[in-house]
């Protein structure tokens, strides 16, 4: 027995001794202290789900000892008696920058940027990667300089520790887990390197590339297969800081800055390619697509940024705050609650709150919105603990664990409470004291003067004051802190007394010195008198939350679900397939087989596909089924925009380097553009969404269907073939970007093609390198030791091409530029298959329907550049006439509503029929994207995208009544007419809120309401359109 | 050639025809539309020199084809007025991306006394690609700053200036200030704000109508002022002061702004949400050149239709307005004048509505309502003859057009190119 003891001893010393092990010398004597703290009838909380009343906590050498409810308290305890308040672990932010600097973007490209000359290189010196934006090598814990005053805000709410990392670059490297101590750097910091960051803004970076999002995700991407083949390469001639770094932290937990919802599902998706489980940083609007974040399956770092109200007492000012911007600010505080209710593992960040101290109401709101108090606690303990794999450090209040914690007056989710004092690492930071004597009553103050009664009553922490002087009373001003007082006030016009004095706690009185105005000093004596009434008085019980419905999408003229729904559960494609037949009766059928317009036929759709045209087919007797009467009214295939660039996010153009085939625009799409309602409502249903023209080899192309409310995933027309924008001329070549833009290769059209030379045959040498490795066997690859070709997803792309598994549109003016192509392409056995805009196409269509390439071009646009002076409105008519298959596209949101109308333009000019003109903008577009065998005609067997017009519809006077999109009404007048009514009245409900929150004095913003942003071939992202403007 | 000559279906046998210089021609059979509402199906129209001689019905007229110099049958055809063009930049720009070919605005803020007359060049390469469509006049428009300067109505074709001007120095045009503006920055994209500098232009603005003002009462000042002489008509009713805005909240500081002067002829130019203020329009005459039909709502929440819709909502409330076409490629886009009237008509306007909304009400706004506009005796005889309706780009064909009396070559560069090509392929 006495052996063991000696044995715990010896042990105990060690352990001793270990705490108190330094590698810094100490100026004098050192402090340590081994002190034992006890928390004694505190409510504590010792994890988020267990919660012990009249509970101990005792605590020594930063660590917790133990905590529980019926402890015996070590003799040399210091004892801290905390009846009636309550004991937390301290919270934890895994996305924060503390101790660090605050990067802050200039994001300016070259070309962008008026004032100087385009970086096309990185800036760093040094062997790091090519990318300014790919910071992998930077590391936290190397950066990390204690920040008092920034601790203190954070201890304040509540915190402990946070992970930190600048808020920089694409890849950012590592971010560190520290504690908010006040020591020293090195007693901070928990793990060095606790999680890699990510995200998709370029941030400092002065490099080009990349300028748009689309750029900035082929980055990231290619970067993931750099470093693979870095990693995996024996044979490389290079050695890369940033990609050595890369391939370390990869294996940390990933935390990606989305920021928004769409960003997150890109993320989840780039995720999911490189077999990455990130940690998304949320935006705050993530219950706007709830079941697609919930299918992630990712965990997520949720914010507390609500937005603030908007001032709209100015009704025609008002009208400029968006649907989109009133729904969110309404509903904003159901996220975190959303996020519970789905089932996601996610934890709470302080970041994105301008004033840190917004943070705890911002929370208690969030509780008022749904979101449980176990939850919301889970979500600032154990989960960001549980993340990056420091549950055995932080986030519960058991033994062995880092003394972290805080002490409140109240529940934390209690709305008068506030942090008392926040214990980290064993070192307290105090806020208020939580041994202050109840000095509430009434007391009297005696002056030689006259006497004064003063009633200090309301939260015994910080009592409110209240003089009487002669008959009325004000309020005090005074300071109360270590059992000191100091107060000062006036009365009687010309007279004051300011004073200062000690409490005694025996006697409850305050005595000492006082001034008075004309600086005589004599001692004053407050003397308790009566006490006050301290039982709080119950708080109404808070009337429950009324909200609006989210819409999908979340913009004007989205649709709620219908009522049995629920608030979360989003069965939109449940809902929008609500017809399984529609049968459309007695109407002018355009079929576009041949010139056949069938009158008074009737056309039935089932399941999404035209089964049966005729005149009087039976009414279906089928549920869901709708008929509609299209008596004197014209149907049509549906309209397809071969030429489009709506529904995209943050830039269409990438245009920074002479290439950037490595760049899809699939990856951005924005399901939630107005432009798509408002384009459906023209009866477009189909648009390729482009790449812009900024250079000769651009972006690759996505095909999608107008499918309102669905998400971006579901948008992307299914199985088409892929696409790739090349542009060729005045873009290009930069000529309309002024003087300072003449660095970026090429700058004339002689460079153009040299380009292409240049590209073709780089990608035909990548795809025979690749094929021949493909062709080895894995001993061969050993034996010889062969490393894996990188994979280049620039070349990749335009191996494609070569291997006709991927297509050319090419934005294209002048014929000799035109000439051109088909050569380069014919030189390297491919094809063109689009030329667009093309307005120059009429002098070489010979050449062109030999090449059997497609035009796409402008009804009647000229004389906005110099390369288009000799555009001719009949150059449509010309190649149809020539055997070249051509349709009229867009390029603009706006004539994109009329395409129908641009069509019958050909009518005029060069006398197309009203046939062939109709196929210009169906049928035509149709065969070009190598969809005809789907969409384009009227026909058996094909998909249902329809068009019922009011009249003819190669006439002026037709208007699109119904748009069918897959069978399903995505466009009707008649609901056209009720969402009008729902916008309207949505928006008076909201408003009516946000007036009632100004008259209660709540926080307003001045009008500032966000625009969308409409796309042309040549928009620069980073630059108004306004400054642009051309082609 | 003193018979009844039957049209020949080809543009070319008409222009040939129309080249010849005859000074007394009937214009028989055709469907007239007058362009104030009415419509003579069978007319007859005569020109004599440069002025419209008959507009009449040809039923009950003996016609003696001796009298004329030539009578051209237009039977199944359509009369029309010349078009107008308001509030445009077409003559004084080519290429849009060429700085060289820009000559519509000029530095400065306040540019009374810029006159874009002097500018106009009548050899544009794109003026004939806009005729060929219906429209004959265009109000030449200076662009920018706070005054931009006056405009003048001119004729598409003309030797020079001085040749083709209708009326000079018609009205001063001014960029009423907005109380909210686009906003771009690289953080927040695109926003609209609170205009910082609006009390500063609005300020500025009065003092100078102030200013102005007390100039004009003398008529021989002392120190001649140019900015100030050339602010004379708007002051004394002789000329318009055309008033751009489009946000109802602007559009109503600037008709306060006109009361405070006590203008005259003030016009709203552009009025994008004029359909929102009807009643104060019509209260207080004042008529709108409305921004094009063909155009995005700007805010999301907006009606889909709305842009489309607004000539409707301002005929159903009597307001009187002409459509124009400012914006992107806006002297390009001149020869779509007719269709953006053509939507209009889709949308609630009838048709006589609407190209009384490029013809007679535009003249009317611009005070040439006495030489042009209708199909009237005693007015310049400025039309055009088309296959079929004039609004659907499927019918719009020009056939046989005259300005005063002169017959308008419908050749132009594109026509030729075509007919080049054409010839090149062989194909018809």
């Amino acid at each position: 027995m006495k052996r063991i003891s000696a044995l715990i001893l010896v042990l105990s010393f060690l352990n001793f001794n270990f705490f108190g092990q330094s590698t810094f010398p100490t100026n004098g004597a050192p402090f340590n202290t081994h002190s034992i703290y006890a928390f004694v009838n505190a409510t504590i909380y010792i994890d988020f789900e267990t919660v012990i009343k009249k509970g101990t906590l005792l605590i020594q050498d930063g660590k917790i000892i133990n905590a529980g409810e019926k402890i015996e308290l070590p003799k040399n305890a210091i004892v801290y008696d905390l009846n009636g308040k309550f004991i937390y672990p301290s919270f934890i932010d895994l996305y924060s920058d503390y101790g660090l600097q605050e990067a802050k973007p200039v994001n300016t490209g070259g070309h962008r940027r008026p004032d100087g000359a385009p970086q096309m290189e990185s800036n760093v010196k040094g062997a790091y990667g090519w990318n300014q934006a790919i910071k992998a090598e930077i590391e936290s814990h190397k950066l990390f300089i204690l920040n008092k005053d920034k601790a203190e805000e954070l201890k304040k709410i509540g915190f402990g520790a946070v992970v930190s990392c600048p808020k920089d670059g694409i890849v950012r490297g590592t971010g560190v887990f520290v504690n908010l101590n006040n020591k020293n750097e090195n007693e901070s910091i928990i793990m060095d390197k606790a999680a890699g960051f990510y995200s998709l803004s370029k941030g400092t970076s002065t490099q080009e590339y990349p300028s748009s999002l689309t750029g900035c995700i082929a980055l990231l991407r290619q970067t993931y297969y750099d470093a693979l083949w870095y990693g995996q390469n024996k044979n490389k001639t290079e050695y890369n800081i940033s990609l050595e770094a890369f391939n370390k932290i990869k294996d940390l937990p990933c935390i990606f800055e989305a920021n928004d919802k769409y960003n997150a599902l890109r993320a989840a998706k780039i995720g999911t390619e490189f077999g990455v489980k990130y940690i998304i940083k949320a935006g705050g609007n993530e219950y706007q697509r709830m079941n697609d974040i919930q299918n992630t399956q990712l965990k997520y770092i949720v914010p507390l940024n609500f937005p603030i109200a908007y001032d709209v007492e100015d009704p025609f000012d008002a009208e400029a705050v968006s649907l989109t911007d009133l729904k969110h600010w309404e509903l904003a505080p159901i996220n975190p609650a959303a996020f519970e209710k789905s089932f996601i593992q996610f934890c709470l960040t302080s970041a994105d709150l301008k004033e840190k101290s917004q943070f705890l109401s911002n929370l208690r709101k969030a509780v008022k919105y749904g979101l449980s108090e176990k939850t919301a606690l889970k979500a600032l303990t154990i989960n960001p603990a549980t993340f990056i794999n420091a549950q055995d450090k932080v986030g519960a209040l058991k033994k062995g664990l880092l003394a972290n914690f805080f002490i409140s007056n109240r529940s934390i989710f209690d709305n008068e409470a506030s942090v008392m004092q926040t214990w980290v690492a064993g070192e307290p930071t105090v806020f208020s004291d939580i041994n202050a004597p109840d000095i509430r009553g009434n007391y009297v103050l005696s002056t030689p003067d006259k006497n004064f009664k003063i009633k200090l009553s309301g939260d015994v922490n910080m009592p409110q004051a209240k003089i009487t002087i002669d008959t009325t009373k004000k309020n005090l001003n005074y300071s109360f802190s270590n059992n000191f007082i100091s107060f000062s006030f006036s009365y009687d016009s010309t007279k004051s007394i300011r004073g200062s004095g000690n409490y005694s706690l025996e006697n409850k009185f305050f005595e000492g010195k006082a001034q008075s105005a004309n600086g005589e000093w004599f001692d004053f004596k407050l003397a308790f008198e009566s006490a006050v009434d301290t039982t709080t008085k119950p708080k109404p019980a808070e009337k429950k939350v009324e909200l609006g419905k989210i819409i999908y999408p979340f913009n004007a003229y989205g649709e709620p679900l219908p009522e049995e729904q629920g608030l979360f559960k989003d069965q939109w494609n449940k809902f929008k397939n609500r017809y399984s037949a529609i049968l459309i009766k007695n109407a002018t059928v355009w079929t576009n087989s041949g010139d056949s317009v069938l009158v008074d036929h009737d056309v039935y759709v089932v399941e999404g596909k035209i089964v049966r045209i005729a005149k009087n087919i039976d009414a279906p007797k089928m549920a869901f089924a709708k008929i509609i009467d299209a008596q004197g009214k014209h149907l049509t295939p549906g309209i397809i925009d071969e030429h489009s660039h709506i529904a995209l996010t943050a830039g269409v153009n990438e245009g920074t380097q002479a290439s950037s085939a490595e760049v899809r625009m699939g990856d951005v799409l924005n399901p939630e553009d107005i432009n798509i309602y408002r384009q459906l409502s023209g009866g477009v249903t189909t648009s390729q969404l482009l790449h812009g023209s900024a250079n000769p080899i651009g972006g690759q192309s996505v095909l999608i269907k107008l499918r309102w409310g669905h998400t971006a995933e579901d948008l992307k027309y299914e199985k088409a073939d892929g696409f790739i924008k090349f542009a060729l001329g005045e873009n290009v070549k930069q000529s309309n970007w002024g003087d300072h833009n003449s660095v970026r290769f090429p700058q004339s059209r002689m460079g153009v093609e040299q380009v292409y030379n240049d590209y073709f045959s780089r990608a035909k040498e990548y795809d025979l390198q690749w094929q021949g490795f493909s062709k080895l066997s894995p001993k061969d690859i050993e034996k010889n030791k062969i490393g894996t070709p990188r994979k280049d997803l620039e070349l990749d792309a335009l191996a494609e091409i070569l291997n006709r598994k991927r297509f050319i549109t090419c934005h294209s003016y002048v014929q000799s530029e035109i000439n051109m192509l088909m050569h380069v392409a014919d030189s390297f056995g491919f094809k063109v298959n689009t030329f667009t805009h093309i307005l120059e196409g009429y002098k070489v269509a010979d050449k062109m329907k030999a090449h059997g390439v497609n035009a796409s071009t402008f009804a009647d646009w000229w004389a906005y550049k110099n390369e288009v002076i000799e555009a001719i409105p009949y150059n449509a008519a010309i190649l149809t006439r020539m055997g070249v298959n051509t349709s009229i596209n867009s390029d603009d949101a706006e004539m994109a509503r009329r395409l129908n109308q641009e069509a019958a333009k050909a009518i005029k000019y060069g006398g197309l029929t009203e046939t062939e003109a109709l196929k210009l903008v169906t049928l035509n577009p149709a065969k070009m994207l190598h969809i005809d065998d789907k969409v384009g005609s009227i026909k058996v067997g094909k998909v249902a995208d329809l068009v019922l017009w009011t009249d003819n519809p190669m006439s002026v006077y037709a208007i699109a009544d119904k748009t069918i999109i897959d069978g399903q009404i995505y466009f009707d007048r008649e609901e056209d007419a009720k969402l009008k009514q729902y916008i309207k009245t949505e928006r008076a409900r909201i408003i009516a809120k946000l007036l009632l929150e100004k008259q209660k004095g709540g926080k307003v913003e001045k009008l500032k309401a966000k625009h969308e942003r409409l796309y042309h071939c040549n928009t620069i992202e980073g630059v108004d359109e306004e400054v642009t403007g051309h082609r | 050639m003193k018979n009844i000559l039957y049209i020949i279906f080809l543009m070319l046998g008409l222009n040939a025809l129309a080249q010849k210089t005859y000074t007394h021609i009937a214009l028989i059979n055709a469907t007239a539309h007058i362009g104030n509402g009415n419509i003579i199906e069978n007319s007859i129209i005569v020109i004599n020199k440069n002025k419209l001689e008959m507009v009449s019905s040809v039923t009950g007229i003996r016609l003696n084809p001796s009298a004329y110099d030539t009578v051209i049958d237009l039977m199944g055809k359509h009369i029309y007025p010349g078009l107008i063009n308001t509030n445009n930049i077409l003559g004084l720009h080519d290429a849009e991306a060429v700085r060289a070919t820009k000559d519509f605005a000029e530095v400065g803020n306040i540019n009374p006394h810029i006159r874009t007359l002097i500018a106009y060049n009548t050899d544009n390469i794109i003026i004939p690609t806009v005729k060929t469509n219906g429209i004959l006049y265009t109000q030449v428009t200076p662009r920018e700053g706070l005054i931009s300067g006056s405009s003048s109505i001119m004729a598409l074709e003309g030797w020079n200036w001085e040749d083709a001007v209708l009326k000079a120095d018609d009205g001063i045009h001014l960029n009423f200030p907005k109380a909210v503006k686009r906003k771009f920055t690289e953080e927040e994209g695109l926003s609209v704000a609170t205009n910082k500098n609006y009390t500063t232009e609005i300020n500025y603005l009065y003092k100078f109508f102030a200013d102005a003002q007390a100039y004009c009462l003398m008529s021989t000042p002392a120190e001649k002022n140019i900015r100030f002489e050339a602010m004379r008509g708007v002051f004394n009713g002789t000329a318009n002061l055309y008033l751009h805005s489009e946000k109802a909240k602007d559009i109503l500081s600037a008709i306060n702004f006109a009361k405070k002067y006590s203008i005259k002829k003030p016009v709203i130019v552009g009025g994008k949400e004029s359909y929102k203020i009807t009643s104060v329009l019509k209260k207080n005459n004042i008529p709108v050149m409305l921004n094009r039909v063909n155009d995005l709502p700007d805010n999301a929440d907006d009606d889909v239709d709305i842009v489309y819709r607004t000539p409707y909502l301002l005929q159903k409330d009597s307001v009187l307005f002409c459509l124009q076409l400012e914006g992107d490629m806006e002297a390009m886009q001149s020869r779509n004048l007719p269709f953006n009237a053509g939507v209009a008509v889709a949308y609630g306007l009838t048709k006589e509505q609407a190209l009384a909304s490029i013809s007679y009400n535009a003249a009317k706004i611009l005070g040439i309502e006495k030489e042009t506009g209708t199909l009237e005796e005693g007015k310049l005889a400025s039309l055009v003859v088309s296959d079929g309706d004039i609004l659907d780009m499927k019918t719009n064909n020009i056939v046989l057009a005259y300005i005063a009396g002169k017959s308008v070559n419908l050749i132009n560069k594109q026509t030729e190119l075509y007919l080049k090509y054409k010839t090149k392929y062989g194909i018809k």
